[in-house]
C-alpha cells in the first residue's frame, strides 16, 4: 500500500481515534493517581530475585507495558549471556530438581528471553 | 465574603489569560467588584491582554514581600468600573510565591471583592498550585485536543487531592468546563474531538464552548478583553459563560457550523 493510499483509504475519522486513546490512556493514568508508581519496584525485586540465579547485565532488562483497554499487559525481557546457561542448570541442580526438568526461562537460548507477562485488568 | 475562581489548564497555550481577561471583565460588567490576578511569575502577560501594560508600578510579588500596599500594585481598569488588575513580577521566578504570602493577599483582597479571579500559568508546580490552592471554584480551560484534555485531567486529580478544600476535608472545588477554541466545521469534518467528547471523557459540567475566532487576536493587539467586542462569536460565547456561571440558563451557541449566507459572509470579519 502506497503512502497516498494510506492517507485516502483512512476510513476512520482522526477525532475519534483521539477520543478512544484518551479513554484508554486516562483510565490508567486515574486508577495509578490514587495508588504510587509501582513499576519501578517490581522491576528491581524482579530483577532481584533472578539475580539470585543468573549473572544479568541491567542494560539487557526491558520492561514494556502495554496499556489496552480491556486489559494491560507487562513484559519483562532479560537477556541472558550465552555462559550463563550452564551456571543457571548448576543452580537448578542444586536446587535438587530432577535433571530434565524444564525451568522454562533459564533453559531458553542465549539471547533469548525470559518472558514474564502479567495481566491487569481495570 | 468573597469567592475566589482558578483559571487553570495545565496545557499552556489554550486560552487561560484570555478568558481569564474576558471572564473578570464580563463580571464586572455584571456589578461584582472584581480583581484578576497574574499567577504566572516571570511572564507577565496579563497587564497586556488587559491593556494596562503602562500603568504598572508595583506587582504581586512585592505586595507579597511588604514591598508595597496591596492599593498601590491594584490597578483599576479605565474602562469597566468595579474592575481591578493585580499584575505579576517579570523578574522574580515562582517562589517568591509563598502559601502563606498569598493567603495574606487573598485575605486582604477578600475584604474589598465579590470575586477573585486567578489566572494561572502552565503547569503543576508552584504557580499553578499556588494559583488553585485557595479555589472555590475552578474554570478548567481545554482545547479540544488530546494533550489538552489529558493535561486538564491531571489538574482535576490535582485540585482534588492538593488544594485547600481537599487538605482539609471541606466541600470540594466546583470544576467546570470552557472548551475553548472551538471549530465547528472541523468537528464536522470529523478532524477535531466534539464538545460531547470531552464532557464524556472529563465528566465534569460545562460551562461553555468558545468558538476559534480571530476576534481574539484582534482584541489582544489592541488590549481589550474580547468580551467587550460585542458582535464577536468569541465574546458572545463569553458573556453567555459569565451568565451561566452565575446561575443563568442560557443555551449553547457557536457549537455547529454557521450557515454561510451572504449576509454572514460579509460579516465574516466580525466572527
Ligand atoms: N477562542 C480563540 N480563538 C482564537 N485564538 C485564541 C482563542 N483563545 C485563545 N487564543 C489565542 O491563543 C493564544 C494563547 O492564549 P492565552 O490566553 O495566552 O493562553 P494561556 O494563558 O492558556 O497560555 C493567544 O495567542 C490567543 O490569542
Ligand atoms: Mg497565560
Amino acid at each position: 500500500m502506497s503512502i497516498f493510499n494510506f492517507f485516502r483509504a483512512a476510513p476512520r475519522a482522526s477525532a475519534v481515534q483521539a477520543k478512544e486513546r484518551l479513554q484508554i490512556v486516562m483510565a490508567h493514568e486515574r486508577a495509578g493517581r490514587s495508588g504510587p508508581d509501582y513499576l519501578p519496584m517490581l522491576q528491581q525485586e524482579l530483577l532481584a530475585v533472578i539475580a539470585k540465579y543468573v549473572n544479568i547485565d541491567e542494560n539487557k532488562v526491558e520492561v514494556k507495558l502495554d496499556r489496552g483497554g480491556d486489559c494491560s499487559t507487562l513484559e519483562v525481557n532479560i537477556e541472558l549471556p550465552a555462559r550463563e546457561q550452564a551456571k543457571a542448570a548448576a543452580a537448578t541442580k542444586a536446587a535438587e530438581k530432577p535433571a530434565g526438568n524444564d525451568v522454562g526461562a533459564v533453559k531458553r537460548p542465549a539471547g533469548g528471553a525470559v518472558g514474564n507477562a502479567g495481566k491487569k485488568r481495570i | 465574603m468573597s469567592k475566589i475562581i482558578v483559571m487553570t489548564s495545565g496545557k499552556g497555550g489554550v486560552g487561560k489569560t484570555t478568558s481569564s481577561a474576558a471572564f473578570a471583565t464580563g463580571l464586572a460588567l455584571r456589578g461584582f467588584k472584581t480583581v484578576v490576578i497574574d499567577f504566572d511569575v516571570g511572564l507577565r502577560n496579563l497587564d497586556l491582554v488587559m491593556g494596562c501594560e503602562r500603568r504598572v508600578v508595583f506587582d504581586f510579588i512585592n505586595v507579597i514581600n511588604g514591598e508595597a500596599k496591596l492599593n498601590q500594585a491594584l490597578i483599576k481598569d479605565k474602562r469597566i468600573e468595579n474592575l481591578y488588575i493585580l499584575p505579576t513580577s517579570q523578574t522574580r521566578d515562582k517562589d517568591a510565591l509563598t502559601r502563606e504570602g498569598v493567603e495574606k493577599v487573598l485575605n486582604e483582597l477578600s475584604k474589598e471583592f465579590d470575586y477573585i479571579l486567578c489566572d494561572s500559568p502552565a503547569g503543576i508546580e508552584r504557580g499553578a498550585l499556588m494559583s488553585l490552592y485557595f479555589a472555590d471554584h475552578a474554570i478548567i480551560v481545554t482545547n479540544p485536543e488530546v494533550s489538552s484534555v489529558r493535561d486538564s485531567d491531571r489538574i482535576l486529580g490535582v485540585l482534588n487531592s492538593r488544594s485547600r478544600r481537599a487538605e482539609q476535608g471541606l466541600e470540594p472545588v466546583t470544576q467546570q468546563l470552557l472548551l475553548t477554541r472551538y471549530d465547528p466545521e472541523r468537528v464536522e469534518k470529523g478532524e477535531m474531538l466534539k464538545v460531547d467528547d470531552v464532557l464524556e471523557i472529563l465528566a465534569i459540567p460545562l460551562l461553555g464552548v468558545i468558538p476559534e475566532s480571530q476576534a481574539v487576536l484582534r482584541a489582544s493587539n489592541v488590549g481589550m478583553p474580547v468580551i467587550l467586542d460585542e458582535v464577536s462569536n468569541a465574546g458572545l460565547a463569553y458573556s453567555d459563560a459569565v451568565g451561566r456561571f452565575l446561575g443563568e440558563d442560557i443555551e449553547h451557541r457557536f457549537v455547529t457550523p454557521q450557515k454561510k449566507g451572504l449576509f454572514s459572509r460579509l460579516l465574516r470579519r466580525s466572527a
